[in-house]
């Protein structure tokens, strides 16, 4: 228990070190979609499931934007250059921009 | 993909076609797919030339109904309709029970071709929809199998799909069903999931989904892609290959799938509620578990992070397992549906769900029905396995998974037979392309245009093709396998090919080509007859009773009598309500008057009935009789008794030995009533090969509206209530008694006039109303 109070403030400060601003950015806006989707639920468990398409529809796409945007956080991260060969930042970037053309087509189309 | 692997060769520079090794691979490689379209397209119309353009069995009458409906009355209609003619009368909402893949589809075609004013008739787009789509399947194919193995492989694996009895048995011309699509869709999902865990790209992640999604809106067998791709991602954690490429392409192949995937009215919102649908999501939480500990693990290299990662890993696939069976135990998740256990336990569905087990494509697959759909591909698919698990990556993790757990469930069931049919495909060409490698190594040519050159020529040319394959060998001759030995495997193998192409056209010609709608008989002279009674039967449905009437049959013919005859139906193929179904099957295994009970209740106007005696086809009800008895006692075991209508000693007769239920009862009646033909003694039945036991009754409660020419289909109109059981009054009692009757004419209470009226005295004054 104790190494584990130890390593967050560690990590912490790696974090702030290492990571480049680009990702940084990334991070505030996955934190930010993040809570969106912790308050859907939230709200969900308090007020009740009713229209239920319109609450997945909300939350599944709060959802995917997460995993978006952690996908292209990976597809930039200039240390992933092995992982991902033949993918750029920018087609990264258009991929992301194209998945999330389908995904809220769908989601306006679901949320009724 | 086809359209972009079209325009290569357009593209390539014209410098010398024979110098350019890429482009004449691609040059071959276009060409052989083009032939392996045209020859699937081709073998798949036996049934068109034999008989006619015409829809075939059961099934694919429904998809033609609605697909016509669609096209009629639009899609938004479509989605809406509530079909009054289909288990009366309970309704049917057809939009929200149907998979729309299909109908779209040719709905689309037929929509694109009328924009070109070019006037197809819908019927035609819907028979030629599943030979088209074969085409589209070996492609699909052929890419899926260049990106496992290598593009000689995937000529070798097209050939085989376009031609294999496996699939034709479900997509031949005519059979305009869910399966001549779903295999195209699921080929092509499985090529692009492959695809984008080699890249690592969200875009073809997406693209995934996306045919996912096409794949859900035509068949329910997506529940297999569902349940194959977490499982693939599963065992590749297993095996240590965690990636960050494959960690993105689940993840958004996972997100935006379910959220398509419940965009289809029929699937709804499944795939969040119930048990086959939980492995993905499991699957899903756990990547992402080990997604952030990877992250944090990169963040801080050094620390003992290893222990904590796998413990962490393990904790969350506990914690995600106890969560999915705890909502499952609080309702909130439906349990596994009966279904799939029959899948896991055979026997489940012959003790627990008889509709199931009755149907004959469900029955657990016999070694000789695998030989005969798959001939030469079931011996050397394992070849081409071994192969895969032997030089493993991560894309042959998934074939290996995908060929062993096909292997299981088509033998499970005949129909998902169909399921395995690709993926030995698959495998076996990669086995021949292997094969072929290994014994033209040598050669001077470059390995890759040899091999394509072989499986363009063994194509359907095989004859031609010993010799030039040959002569590259011929050269050179070295260290490795002597020329003798590589000519005589090289022989053997065009012979096998060869007579696999043979047996393929024979199979799909002999087995798979009849409408089973139309039959044929040939006679001693090989002289073909046509008998065509169920159109027969059906035409005068629809000519000669009222708009409304209820027909009663059993469910195997529901949608023929909607599709041809239209005519009100109680049960039909969507086997949806088990009840109303053991309500007909207990009509029909009552004694006539306990039938004409449940008919009265039902408003029967009409019973059907389908009889082979005559001419000896055995796919008639009397055959299928002792399910319909099953099905009726799962529900009314108080009245219907199995053993009731087996002889003492357990055999199912219908001669004189027969027991007293089974000759009295309502299906039995109707067939044998008035029952003289089919041979020397008069009367006698050709497909049980017996003389009917109980001949010569009268029926009461139902008269015979019509039988066909060959007696196959017989159909009884029921009576009314007022038609039947009077007694027979002497002529001389008819005379109505006319003591009482008071003459009307001298009457003053005359009908027609007031109480009270004055009287009329002459010469006296008209007294007043009181």
């Amino acid at each position: 228990m104790s190494s584990l109070t130890s390593v967050v403030p560690k990590l912490y400060q790696e974090y702030i070190t290492k990571t480049p601003k680009k990702l940084k950015i990334i991070d505030a806006y996955l934190l930010y979609v993040f809570l969106t989707a912790v308050i859907q639920f939230v709200y969900c468990c308090l007020v009740g499931t009713f229209p239920f398409n319109s609450f997945l529809s909300g939350f599944i796409s709060t959802v995917s934007s997460f995993v978006l945007g952690v996908c292209l956080r990976l597809q930039v991260n200039p240390e992933n250059k092995n992982e991902f060969q033949g993918l750029s930042a920018e087609r990264g970037f258009a991929d992301f921009i194209f998945a999330h053309l389908v995904l809220h087509l769908v989601v306006i189309n679901f949320i009724g | 993909m086809p359209a972009s692997s079209v325009e290569k060769p357009l593209n390539s520079p014209n410098k010398g076609l024979f110098n350019n090794t890429a482009g004449f691979s691609t040059l071959i490689t276009v060409t052989v797919l083009l032939l392996a379209w045209l020859a699937g397209f081709a073998s798949r119309l036996f049934a068109v030339i034999r008989f006619e353009s015409i829809i075939h069995e059961f099934d694919p009458w429904f998809n033609y109904r609605s697909t016509a409906y669609m096209v009629q009355h639009g899609f938004y209609n479509f989605l809406n309709w509530f079909d009054e003619r289909a288990w009366y009368p309970l309704g049917r909402i057809v939009g929200g029970t149907v998979y729309p893949g299909l109908m779209i589809t040719s709905g689309t075609i037929h929509w694109i071709l009328h924009t070109l004013n070019i006037p197809i008739h819908i019927r035609d787009i819907c028979v030629f929809l599943a030979p088209v789509f074969s085409g589209l399947t070996a492609i699909a194919t052929y890419l899926l199998t260049s990106e496992l193995w290598s593009r000689g492989a995937g000529l070798f694996a097209a050939c085989f799909i376009a031609i294999v009895p496996g699939y034709s048995s479900r997509s031949v011309a005519g059979s305009y069903d869910n399966e001549g699509i779903a295999i195209f869709a699921l080929q092509f999902t499985y090529y692009l999931w492959l695809k984008s865990v080699k890249s690592g790209s969200v875009f073809w992640s997406v693209c995934t989904a996306l045919s996912y999604f096409y794949m859900v809106s035509a068949w329910g067998g997506y529940v297999f892609i569902i349940n194959l791709i977490p499982l693939h991602v599963f065992v590749l954690l297993i095996m240590g290959r965690f990636s960050q490429r494959l960690f993105v392409s689940y993840t958004v192949f996972y997100i935006i799938g379910l959220l398509l995937s419940m965009q289809i009215p029929f699937v709804g919102f499944q795939p969040i509620r119930t048990s086959e649908h939980m492995a993905a999501s499991g699957v899903f939480a756990l990547l992402m578990a080990i997604g952030a500990l990877k992250y944090l693990h990169s963040l801080n290299p050094k620390g003992q992070w290893k222990q904590l990662l796998i413990l962490g890993g393990l904790l969350a696939a506990a914690a995600v397992f106890i969560a999915v069976v705890l909502l499952t135990y609080m309702g909130v998740i439906a349990p596994w549906s009966g279904r799939f256990y029959s899948l896991w336990d055979t026997g489940y569905a012959k003790i627990h769900i008889p509709i199931i087990a009755s149907v004959s494509e469900h029955q657990p697959t016999t070694w000789s029905s695998f030989f005969f759909d798959l001939h030469v591909l079931v011996c050397t698919f394992p070849v081409g396995l071994w192969y895969c698990i032997k030089n493993i990556n991560d894309e042959r993790v998934f074939v290996a998974l995908y060929a062993l757990s096909a292997v299981y469930f088509a033998g499970v069931m005949v129909r998902l037979m169909l399921t395995l049919t690709p993926v030995v495909c698959v495998l076996a060409g990669i086995a021949f392309s292997i094969l072929l490698d290994l014994v033209l190594r040598e050669d001077e040519l470059p390995i890759p245009q040899t091999e394509s050159e072989e499986s363009k020529s063994l194509y359907d040319k095989a004859g031609k093709l010993k010799k030039r394959a040959h002569e590259p060998t011929l050269p050179t001759d070295n260290t490795g396998l002597g020329m003798n030995v590589r000519s005589g495997i090289l022989i053997a193998f065009m012979i096998l090919l060869m007579l696999f192409s043979v047996h393929c056209t024979w199979a799909t010609s002999n087995a798979y080509s009849s409408p089973s709608i139309v039959l044929a008989s040939y006679g001693n002279d090989g002289s073909r007859k046509i008998l065509d009674d169920f159109r027969e039967a059906y035409g005068w449905l629809s000519q000669n009773t009222a708009e409304d009437a209820r027909v009663m049959s059993w469910w195997d013919y529901g949608y023929q009598i909607a599709g041809m005859g239209n005519r009100t139906t109680l049960v039909d193929n969507n086997t949806w309500n088990n009840s109303h179904i053991a309500l007909v099957g207990k009509a029909m295994a009552s004694n006539e008057s306990a039938a004409y009970e449940i008919m009265t209740m039902l408003d029967v106007d009409y019973v059907l009935v389908i009889f082979g005696g005559a001419i000896g086809y055995s796919g008639d009800d009397i055959n299928k009789f002792i399910w319909m008895v099953r099905i009726a006692e799962g529900e009314h075991p108080k009245d219907i008794h199995e053993a009731d209508y087996f002889t003492e000693r357990g055999e199912y007769r219908v001669d004189s030995e027969a027991s007293k239920t089974m000759l009295n009862c309502l299906m039995y009646k109707l067939s044998y009533y008035r029952y003289d033909s089919g041979g020397s003694p008069p009367g006698y039945d050709r497909t049980r090969g017996a003389l009917p036991g109980n001949r010569g009754f009268k029926l009461t409660y139902l008269e015979e509206a019509y039988t066909t020419e060959h007696w196959l289909v017989r159909i009884y109109r029921v009576k009314k209530p007022d038609e039947f059981n009077r007694p027979r009054i002497p002529l001389a009692k008819r005379i109505i008694s006319t003591t009482n009757a008071v003459s009307k004419k001298t009457s003053k209470r005359r009908k027609g006039l007031l109480k009270n009226k004055p009287t009329l005295v002459k010469g006296k004054k008209v007294s007043r109303l009181e």
